[in-house]
C-alpha cells in the first residue's frame, strides 16, 4: 500500500497548486524523454476561449468576416448547450502556448497540462512534418506582421478590396503548399525587411514573363542560357514547363494583373496555410500521442501518490469519454474519432513491444519485444497519419475497433463490404484507412497545367481524377475566385487515364450548351 | 521550463471586429430576418436580440472538393454482422461513412442548411432603424438653443479656489520670482565683489567706512531677496468655464389615442406597436425621452401607460379635446425651447362632425410651430372621413413636419414606420 500524499484534493485549484503539479508532470515527462518547447500556460475565461476558437487558436490574426462567422457559430452552439468548449487549445509555437479554461476543475487542469503542454508540445517539437514545415519560434511574430500588413492595406486600398482578395485566397489555401519541396522558414523581421525589395523584384519578374514583344534576336547558347530569360520562359513550349501543385505560389509569382500589395497578401495566406499543413496531416497521431501521454502521466502520478482516488476516478471518466468510438450506425457517429484511433494505436505499439503475441511477431518482426519507449518516439518522429497507419495499424486494433471497409461505386447500385476484421481483411483495411487519411487523395488533385502567355493569357488547370470521383459543385465559385486573382479566363480539365472527361471554365461561356 | 500567465482580465471581444465584418457582409440577409421579426414579435418584445438564419450556401467558403460519384472505399468502425462480400442497399445520403473523406464542407455540422446566430439587442435595433432618421434634428440644434452647458474655456485670473489650476499658478509664480529677484541678485553680486576687492587690499589701504557700508548694503539686499514671496495672489490662475449653448438632448413623446367605443383592442395593439417603435427610435437619438399618454373620447385625459392601453371606454369622439390637452401640457411642462416635442396620434378616423376643422386650426396655429414632428396613423380598412381630409390640409401646410399614413393590419406597421422616418435627401 502506497502512502498517498496528494498535492491537493478536491476540485478547486489555484496557481500554487497548478505550479506544483506542473513541476511533477515535467519531472515525469523528462523520465519518458519527452522533449518540449518551454510552456506558456495561459488561464482564460470561456468567452476568451470562444475568441481563441474563432481564430484557430492564434493569439493574433488579421481581420476577416469568415472568422466572425466562425465565432458566431461557436457562440451559438455554446449558448444553446449543443457543444462544450474544448478543455484546451495549444499552439505550435516556441514557447508553446496552451490555454486552460478558468471553469475547469483541478483534474481537468492537470489533465490538460499533461495532454497539451507535454503531449502536443513534444509532438510539435519532434515530428518531422512540423520540424520541416513550420518554424515555431517565428509564427507569432509572423502573425503580428501579417495582421499589421493586412490592416495597412485596408487603410490604403479599402476594406472591401482586401476582403475580396482574402476570400479568393482562402478558397485556394489548401493549394498553397509545396508538398515536395522544403520551404524556407518564415521570420517576421525578415519578411518586413525584405518585403519592399521583394515587391520590386516580383513585379520585374512578372513584367519579364508577360512581355508581349518578342526580343529581336534570340541569343541563347547551346545550353539554353539567356541573360534576360534565365528560366527559358520565352522559348517555345508549355509554360510552366512542369505542372505546378502550389496554386497560390504560382499566382503570387505569375498573375499578370495583381498589384504588389496583392501579391504580398497572397503570400501571407500561403505562408499561414503552410503552417497548418502538418496539422491537417497528423490529426490521429497528434491526438493519439497527447492522449497516450496524459493517460500514462496521470497513472504515474497516481502510482506515485501525487493525486488522490477522487481525482483519478474523475480522470478515468473523462478519458473514457474522450476515446469513445461510437459505431458507424450510432446516432452519435461522426467519423472515426482521432483520439480513439490514435490512442489505441500508440497503446498497442507499447503492448507489442512489451508483450508480443505470435501474431505480432509475424506482423511486426522488428518491433515485437523492442524497447517500447524508443519505438514510440521513433513512430512519433518519423510518420504522418497516412504512413503511421500503413506502418503500425495492428490486427488487434482493427479487431478492437471492429473496422470494416466498404466500396461505394456509382456504377453499382449496391455497396459492397470489401473487408472486415478477419485474417484476410487486415491488410486491406490498413491500406484503405491509410488512403482515407492521405491528404493527396482526401482533396482533389488539381495542378496548374498551362498559362497561355503568348495567346489569350488564359490559365488551364488539370484535375487528375481518383477512381472517377468528380469535383463537387463548389468548383464554380472557386474558379470564380481564381479568375479574380488571375484576371483572365480560367479553365479546368478533369483527367481520367490521360483523357479529358470534363471541362469547366470561368467566365461561363455565353452560348451555353452541354459542352462535350 | 514553464510559466503561468493569468489572462482572465484581458480584454474580451477580440473577435468583435470580425463579427462586425460578418454582419456588414450579410447586411441584406440580416435585414430581411429583422423585418420579419419586427412584424412577428409581440408588442413588449422589441428589447431583445434576435436569432437570424442565413442559408448556408450563401455564406459558404468554397474549396475544391470531391463530389458524389466515382468509386471510393470507406473504413468505418463498429462492424456487427457484416462479412466480406456482403452487398448492402445504398442508404439515402450516399455512403454510411462520411469519414475523413468528406473534407470540411461546413464547419457548423454537416447537413445544416441554415447558418443561425444571434444578434444582440443593440445590433438588432441598429438593423431595425437602419436608414431611418428623425426629421429636423438640425433645426433644433441650430435655432432653438437655450439650454446651456458649462465648458472649459482656457485660463483666467479670477475664479473660485475649487477651480484653481495649480500647475499654471506655480509656473506664473516661478516666472515672477525669477523676474523680481534678478536685479536684486545682480546688485548683491556687485556688492559682494566690491567687498571682496576691498578686503583683499593691503590692510593699510582699506577703507573701514566703505566696508561697513558694503556690508550693510549686502544685508539689505539679502533681506529684499527673501522678501520676494513664493506665491502671490497675482500668480493665481483658474480654469475658466463658460456657458455654451447646447442643443437640447431631451425629447418628449406624446402618445395620443382615441379610446372611443369604435376602437377595438386589436386597433389599440396596432397603435401600441407603432408607439413602441417610435419610442425605441427616439430613445436612440436622445439622451432622455419622456412619455406622455393622452387618451380621449369626448374628453381627453392624461393617464399612465397601463390605463392608456388597456382600459375600455365607450362613447363618441372629439379629437380636438386631446389636442388642446397636449397644447396645455406643453405650455405647462415642456417649453419648446428645451424639449424636442413629438406627437404620435392613432385613431380609427372617427370624429365628431364639426370637430375636425377645430383640430386643423388648433394644429396649424398652436401646435405645429412648436413641434418637431407630428405623425398620425389611421387604423382603419374603411374610407377616410373628415378628420383625414382636414389633416391633409395641415400636411400641405407643414409638409416637412407632419406625416400621416393609413394602417390596415399589423403587418403594415413597420413599413409605414419606415416610410414616415426614412432618410430624406438633404436639400
Amino acid at each position: 500500500m502506497i502512502k498517498r500524499t496528494p498535492i491537493a484534493t478536491g476540485s478547486d485549484w489555484n496557481f500554487e497548486i497548478l505550479t506544483e503539479y506542473e513541476r511533477e508532470i515535467a519531472r515525469l515527462a523528462d523520465e519518458y524523454r519527452l522533449d518540449t518547447y518551454p510552456n506558456q500556460i495561459e488561464i482564460i475565461t470561456s468567452e476568451q476561449m470562444m475568441d481563441a476558437y474563432a481564430s484557430v487558436g492564434m493569439p493574433v490574426g488579421y481581420h476577416h468576416w469568415s472568422f466572425g462567422k466562425q465565432f458566431l457559430a461557436v457562440e451559438q452552439a455554446y449558448r444553446r448547450g449543443q457543444m462544450g468548449l474544448a478543455y484546451e487549445l495549444v499552439i505550435n509555437s516556441d514557447p508553446c502556448i496552451a490555454y486552460l479554461m478558468e471553469e475547469n476543475t483541478l483534474m481537468m487542469q492537470v489533465l490538460v497540462m499533461a495532454h497539451a503542454c507535454y503531449g502536443h508540445n513534444s509532438f510539435f517539437k519532434g515530428n518531422y512534418l512540423f520540424r520541416t514545415w513550420t518554424d515555431a519560434s517565428a509564427i507569432v511574430d509572423y502573425l503580428v506582421f501579417a495582421r499589421k500588413y493586412v490592416s495597412e492595406c485596408e487603410e490604403r486600398h479599402g476594406v472591401t478590396a482586401v476582403e475580396q482578395l482574402l476570400d479568393a485566397c482562402h478558397a485556394l489555401q489548401n493549394y498553397g503548399v509545396d508538398r515536395y519541396k522544403r520551404p524556407s522558414p518564415i521570420s517576421a523581421e525578415e519578411e518586413a525587411r525584405r518585403q519592399s525589395e521583394r515587391e520590386a523584384y516580383l513585379q520585374s519578374q512578372v513584367n519579364l514573363l508577360w512581355r508581349t514583344i518578342p526580343s529581336p534576336h534570340e541569343h541563347s547558347d547551346a545550353l539554353g542560357h539567356d541573360e534576360e530569360d534565365p528560366l527559358g520562359l520565352h522559348q517555345h513550349g508549355r509554360y510552366p514547363a512542369e505542372p505546378q501543385e502550389n496554386l497560390l505560389y504560382f499566382i503570387e509569382k505569375n498573375a499578370p494583373l495583381l498589384a504588389p500589395w496583392q501579391r504580398e497578401i497572397v503570400r501571407i495566406v500561403r505562408k499561414l496555410a503552410q503552417y497548418f499543413y502538418p496539422q491537417r496531416q497528423t490529426q490521429v497521431m497528434n491526438e493519439g500521442w497527447a492522449t497516450f501521454w496524459h493517460y500514462t502521466l496521470m497513472h504515474r502520478m497516481y502510482d506515485d501518490g501525487l493525486v488522490d482516488e477522487g481525482l483519478i476516478l474523475e480522470f478515468l471518466q473523462s478519458h473514457t469519454a474522450v476515446v469513445n468510438q461510437p459505431g458507424f450506425d450510432s446516432p452519435y457517429y461522426n467519423g472515426i474519432n482521432p483520439y480513439a484511433l490514435g490512442f489505441a494505436m500508440f497503446s498497442d505499439i507499447k503492448r507489442i513491444c512489451q508483450e508480443p503475441t505470435d501474431e505480432d511477431r509475424q506482423w511486426f518482426p522488428d518491433m515485437a519485444g523492442s524497447d517500447w519507449l524508443e519505438t514510440l518516439h521513433f513512430a512519433m518522429r518519423n510518420f504522418k497519419d497516412e504512413s503511421f497507419i500503413q506502418q503500425f495499424l495492428s490486427p488487434k486494433v482493427i479487431r478492437d475497433l471492429k473496422l470494416f471497409s466498404l466500396v461505394d461505386d456509382d456504377r453499382d447500385e449496391m455497396l459492397t463490404i470489401e473487408a472486415i476484421h478477419d485474417e484476410r481483411g487486415y491488410q486491406r483495411i490498413r491500406e484503405d484507412l491509410s488512403t482515407q487519411y492521405a491528404l493527396s487523395l482526401r482533396e482533389p488533385n488539381i495542378q496548374i497545367w498551362e498559362a497561355d502567355i503568348r495567346g489569350d493569357r488564359s490559365l488551364t488547370l488539370r484535375h487528375v481524377q481518383d477512381r472517377r470521383r468528380p469535383l463537387a459543385k463548389s468548383v464554380y465559385p472557386v474558379m470564380r475566385h481564381l479568375h479574380q486573382l488571375w484576371g483572365f479566363p480560367v479553365k479546368l480539365e478533369s483527367i481520367e487515364e490521360d483523357e479529358v472527361v470534363r471541362r469547366y471554365q470561368w467566365p461561363l461561356p455565353e452560348h451555353d450548351g452541354e459542352r462535350n | 521550463m514553464s510559466y503561468f500567465i493569468d489572462r482572465r482580465l484581458n480584454a474580451r471581444h477580440k473577435s468583435e471586429v470580425n463579427r462586425q465584418r460578418f454582419l456588414d457582409r450579410y447586411r441584406t440577409h440580416i435585414k430581411r430576418s429583422v423585418e420579419e421579426a419586427v412584424n412577428r414579435r409581440s408588442i413588449t418584445d422589441m428589447e431583445r436580440g434576435e436569432k437570424v438564419s442565413i442559408p448556408s450556401r450563401d455564406i459558404s467558403e468554397p474549396v475544391f472538393q470531391h463530389g458524389q460519384g466515382g468509386q471510393r472505399s470507406i473504413v468505418s468502425p463498429g462492424n456487427k454482422e457484416f462479412v466480406e462480400g456482403d452487398r448492402l442497399r445504398r442508404p439515402g445520403g450516399g455512403g454510411g461513412g462520411g469519414g475523413a473523406g468528406e473534407g470540411n464542407a461546413s464547419n457548423q455540422g454537416e447537413g445544416a442548411d441554415e447558418f443561425a446566430f444571434s444578434l444582440t439587442r443593440e445590433e438588432f435595433l441598429d438593423f431595425v432603424f437602419d436608414g431611418l432618421e428623425l426629421p429636423h434634428l438640425e433645426r433644433k440644434q441650430l435655432v432653438d438653443v437655450e439650454e446651456v452647458r458649462p465648458v472649459r474655456a482656457g485660463i483666467s485670473r479670477e475664479g473660485v479656489p475649487a477651480r484653481m489650476n495649480i500647475v499654471r499658478s506655480m509656473r506664473e509664480a516661478q516666472a515672477r520670482r525669477i523676474a523680481m529677484r534678478a536685479p536684486i541678485r545682480r546688485a548683491l553680486r556687485e556688492a559682494m565683489e566690491a567687498l571682496n576687492a576691498e578686503e583683499r587690499k593691503d590692510p593699510v589701504l582699506r577703507n573701514p567706512a566703505r566696508i561697513a557700508e558694503l556690508k550693510a548694503e549686502i544685508e539689505r539686499l539679502e533681506k529684499r531677496l527673501e522678501a520676494v514671496p513664493f506665491i502671490d495672489t497675482y500668480d493665481l490662475r483658474y480654469n475658466n468655464l463658460i456657458n455654451q449653448p447646447q442643443p437640447s438632448n431631451k425629447a418628449v413623446m406624446f402618445c395620443v389615442m382615441d379610446v372611443s367605443g369604435s376602437m377595438t383592442q386589436s386597433h389599440k395593439d396596432i397603435a401600441k406597436r407603432f408607439f413602441l417603435l417610435l419610442y425605441l427610435f427616439l430613445e436612440r437619438n436622445y439622451e432622455k425621452v419622456e412619455l406622455v399618454f393622452v387618451r380621449h373620447h369626448t374628453a381627453a385625459k392624461e393617464v399612465d401607460e397601463e390605463e392608456f392601453f388597456y382600459s375600455r371606454e365607450t362613447g363618441g369622439t372629439i379629437v380636438s379635446s386631446a389636442l388642446s390637452l397636449v397644447d396645455e401640457i406643453i405650455q405647462d411642462r415642456y417649453p419648446a425651447a428645451q424639449w424636442n416635442l413629438y406627437v404620435a396620434q392613432a385613431s380609427d378616423g372617427d370624429n365628431w362632425d364639426d370637430d375636425s376643422t377645430t383640430c386643423r386650426k388648433l394644429l396649424a396655429q398652436s401646435l405645429m410651430p412648436r413641434l418637431q414632428y407630428y405623425t398620425y396613423v389611421e387604423i382603419t380598412p374603411h374610407a377616410h372621413q373628415a378628420l383625414w381630409e382636414e389633416y391633409e390640409s395641415v400636411q400641405a401646410e407643414f409638409p416637412e413636419r407632419f406625416a400621416m399614413r393609413q394602417i390596415v393590419e399589423a403587418g403594415d406597421i413597420y413599413p409605414v414606420f419606415r416610410e414616415l422616418f426614412r432618410r430624406r435627401a438633404k436639400q
